[in-house]
């Protein structure tokens, strides 16, 4: 039996959580069975504690009871951890009295049996009584934040969040890999379901980045490292040479013009793969900055990447004075300070010869999506005319919905943009060949503001939907109609038999999956993934756009497939959680930091645990001293020390072992 | 060597007490809550901000309060919240493992689990693997056997005390 100090007294709360909890732990039974352990001056079960006037019964009894110590069991504390120590220090205890037991995510959500769940409660209540007794008054330390912001990918989100921030008078750097701005919206055509012109709408949102006063923009360029916490980052920017000074090229292009290579004849990244672009090039017209870069794979100065210098370098005479062309670029690490991160990193494409009986890159009229909405561009390969690789123009063109989407042998989640997409493109390429357009959907999901109207729109202009998920794309024909011809199989289930329709093009609706290298980007930023590989929010209603990481955002679709507005309104919530934290100008740290006992023998053998250099040395005393500043309190000195010299704020030893003892003392 | 462990008796269950660490294991056994994924009622878990935290102590003493098995859960290798905490607690693992052994604490009743917060599904997985294995083993029982032992041992000590008098009559058996 544990001894408890004679001026504890505790006060005991359990939570019914409506039926969550009581359903399944007989929250009377525990509030009377604790109400018997020692300490225990007061024990009472309660409908909602985190709501008022839980929290107020709390911050009363505090006072009537003269309670010196408060335990509460609900819900994880990861989620009201911080409301209860808010409530007891509103009582006038200090929060630190107060420990918390998580009784619905562990026990009444996950167990079957209501006695052995109660049994559960009872001893995680246990446990936390006879811990909280050796709970200390502890002080929220508190740091300065940097005012600096770091937004990562200079997609829709980030631009949004970037402007949003710079507008609010913060200083904002802006990282994009890609050598221009603009990310996948910038590709588009039209945007659903307003069928706005995406480039309309937006490059002058990327323009106004560009010419921002607060805004640094870094295109082409990488974060490799990332250190620090909350309010106090140091980051690490790759910026990968382009052999061209940015701040010396004015974008007249005119080296590209002059490029020893009369005609582009390299595969054009952002127009798909489907158009030429030179070894000297701008991604599109409307690029953000207006810089060009030199691909070293393909200029005939470099061979293999490697400078060769045996080039003619007509565009360095084109350039002329303006000496913009520089070969021997390298590229350039550079170090910045910022207080908060949005990562809005975004998304991949599905690959879609993962879909083998589809038939893409093994029939030429078989495309992408993302290849149509270039194909229908007016700045794009062809100029917006709808010409398929054979030269021919589509008298029929079939889209297939949820390529590589709700499909468990690819990936189970809806990406939600595609039903909407796809009708886009149905309304963009009737418009534009007149062709008859075939919908191969499984369920149209068109949940949004004018989406349901515009499929509505749709059906009117004669699109034909024709519910089913299609078997095989073949150019097998059977019959004479069907010769020359790309055939969808598909069981149309409306009509309950299988059809066979031919067509001269194919659009394969494919869905969207988290970047190939989120896992890195998530090591990096310190944050976690969900199953499907997108960044985990901390909270999925109530803190979407927070991580686990303090200070880091997410915003877009590197969280989940969304479209354009949601992108948009999340964008704006990372720069409003951002501004939070910089208008407030200081963060409180967990004071769960360690220390070192009088003890310390010096043996040194914590000094390179640490993995933040806290602990250091102190050669005058012969003991080691920990930096309380740059401590993050995982603890691993703690059980790592020899003579049991050093101790953890909230997790110290006889705090924990009190709990195991109580834990197990049924 | 193998444990000495009496039968189970028949309303027994496992207890098993889980040290989860506060961003990966934690939060994947929320998820599993939120999830309603049902799993056995054995563990009991106890918070720490990083595997790393766990000291072998706490492991020894969980098995000496009562616990039949012990279940640490941290995030990945190359995921630590604290860069490389799970690194430290799977050294020290290693070597308690050794020792448990050598204690007679079969090796099944211990258990390392890396965890990311988005393996709900994986906490009940484990947590139901490990409650079907320490079920098979049957109770640990270490307090009965330290009262087991504390009996023994003043047993010895009367019997030795005896022996002041009875000059050491039958010294190994009363050590058996």
């Amino acid at each position: 039996m544990v001894s408890i100090k004679q001026d504890i007294r505790i006060g005991f709360y359990v939570c019914h959580c409506g039926h969550n909890i009581a359903s399944m732990v007989d929250c009377p039974e525990v509030a009377s069975y604790v109400e018997k352990l020692p300490g225990v001056v007061l024990s009472r079960d309660y409908k909602y504690m985190c709501s008022d006037p839980g929290q107020e019964l709390i911050q009363k009894d505090i006072k009537e009871f003269d309670l010196n110590r408060v335990v509460v069991a609900s819900c994880s504390p990861l989620l009201h951890e911080h409301t209860f120590r808010t409530a007891v220090a509103a009582g006038g205890l200090n929060p630190f009295f107060f420990h918390m037991v998580n009784i619905r995510e562990h026990d009444s959500w996950v167990h079957t049996d209501r006695k052995e769940a109660t049994a559960k409660a009872k001893a995680l209540a246990r446990a936390a009584i006879r811990r909280v007794a050796h709970h200390k008054a502890l002080e929220v330390k508190q740091v300065p934040v940097n005012p600096d912001v770091l937004v990562v990918g200079g997609g829709i989100a980030g631009i949004h969040a970037a402007l949003t921030l710079a507008n609010a008078g913060k200083k904002v750097y802006l990282v994009e890999r890609e050598p221009s701005i603009g990310g996948h919206m910038a590709k588009f055509d039209k945007t659903f379901p307003t069928l706005d012109c995406a480039a309309c709408i937006l490059t002058p949102k990327m323009s106004s980045v560009g010419a921002h006063e607060n805004i640094t923009l870094w295109s082409y360029s990488e974060v490799v490292k990332m250190d620090g916490y909350v309010g106090n980052y140091t980051v690490m920017v790759k910026r990968k040479a382009r052999f061209i000074n940015e701040d010396l090229c004015t974008g007249c292009q005119e080296c590209v013009a002059n490029c020893i290579y009369k005609e582009p004849k390299f595969t054009d990244e952002f127009n798909e793969g489907l158009g030429k672009r030179k070894p000297v090039y701008i991604p599109f017209p409307q690029a953000t900055p207006q810089v060009v870069l030199i691909d070293p794979d393909v200029c005939l100065n470099f061979k293999r990447g490697v400078l060769t210098d045996k080039c003619k370098k007509t565009c360095v005479e084109a350039c002329g004075d303006r000496k913009a062309i520089d070969f021997k670029q390298k590229e350039q690490f550079t170090e910045i300070k910022v207080g908060t991160i949005i990562v809005a990193t975004g998304f991949q494409t599905f690959d879609a010869k993962r879909v083998l009986p589809y038939g893409y890159g093994v029939y030429p009229n078989v495309y992408t999506a993302m290849e149509v909405e270039r194909l229908v561009n007016a700045s794009g390969p062809t100029s917006g005319e709808v010409i398929l690789r054979d030269g021919r123009q589509p008298k029929a063109i079939g889209i297939i919905h949820c390529v590589g989407s709700r499909d468990k042998k690819t990936n189970r989640w809806c990406s939600r943009v595609c039903c909407m997409y796809s009708m886009k493109l149905a309304h963009l390429l009737k418009e534009h060949t007149g062709a008859e357009i075939y919908n191969f959907y499984i369920d149209i999901r068109a949940p949004g503001k004018g989406y349901e109207e515009f499929y509505d729109k749709l059906n009117e202009e004669g699109v034909h939907f024709v519910r089913g998920r299609v078997g095989e794309v073949t150019d097998w024909g059977m019959t004479p109609e069907e010769e020359g011809k790309l055939v969808i199989r598909v069981e149309d289930t409306l009509a309950g038999f299988v059809r066979r329709i031919p067509v001269d093009m194919v659009v394969l609706a494919t869905g969207l999956e988290p970047q190939a290298d989120a896992q890195d980007v998530r090591r990096l930023f310190n944050m976690s993934c969900g199953t499907e590989g997108f960044f985990l929010e901390r909270h999925p209603k109530l803190a979407p756009v927070n991580t686990f990481t303090d200070g880091i955002f997410i915003a877009g679709c590197c969280q989940g497939p969304r479209d354009i507005p949601d992108t948009v309104a999340q964008a704006g919530a990372a720069a409003a959680e951002a501004m939070v934290l910089i208008d407030k100008g200081h963060v409180e740290q967990e004071p769960n930091t360690a220390y070192v006992l009088p003890d310390c023998c010096g043996c040194k053998s914590c000094l390179p645990l640490c993995p933040y250099t806290a602990i250091t040395f102190d050669e005058a005393t012969k003991k080691a001293v920990i930096n309380e500043a740059l401590c993050k309190g995982c603890g691993t000195c703690v059980s790592s020390c020899p003579s049991g010299s050093i101790a953890q704020n909230l997790f110290e030893d006889e705090e924990v072992f009190s709990e195991i003892e109580g834990v197990l003392a049924d | 060597m193998s444990e000495l462990t009496p039968p189970s008796p028949a309303a027994w269950t496992p207890r098993i007490i889980a040290f989860f660490c506060n961003w990966c294991t934690y939060t994947a056994a929320d998820l599993a809550g939120v999830s309603r994924l049902k799993y056995a009622s054995t563990t009991r878990v106890i918070r720490l901000m990083c595997s790393g935290r766990v000291d072998p102590q706490f492991i020894l003493d969980a098995f000496r309060q009562g616990a039949d098995g012990v279940l640490i859960g941290g995030c990945h290798p190359g995921d630590c919240h604290y860069v490389e905490g799970n690194y430290k607690m799977l050294r020290r693992f290693q070597l308690l493992k050794r020792l448990l052994k050598d204690l007679g604490i079969a090796e099944q009743r211990v258990r390392l689990e890396w965890i990311s917060a988005a393996e709900g599904e994986r906490v009940k997985t484990v947590v139901n693997e490990m409650t079907a294995q320490i079920k098979a083993l049957g109770p640990l029982g270490m307090p009965q056997a330290f009262a087991t032992w504390d009996q023994e041992v003043s047993e010895l000590a009367r019997r030795t005390g005896d022996a002041g008098e009875v000059e050491s009559q039958e010294p190994v058996a009363a050590a058996k």
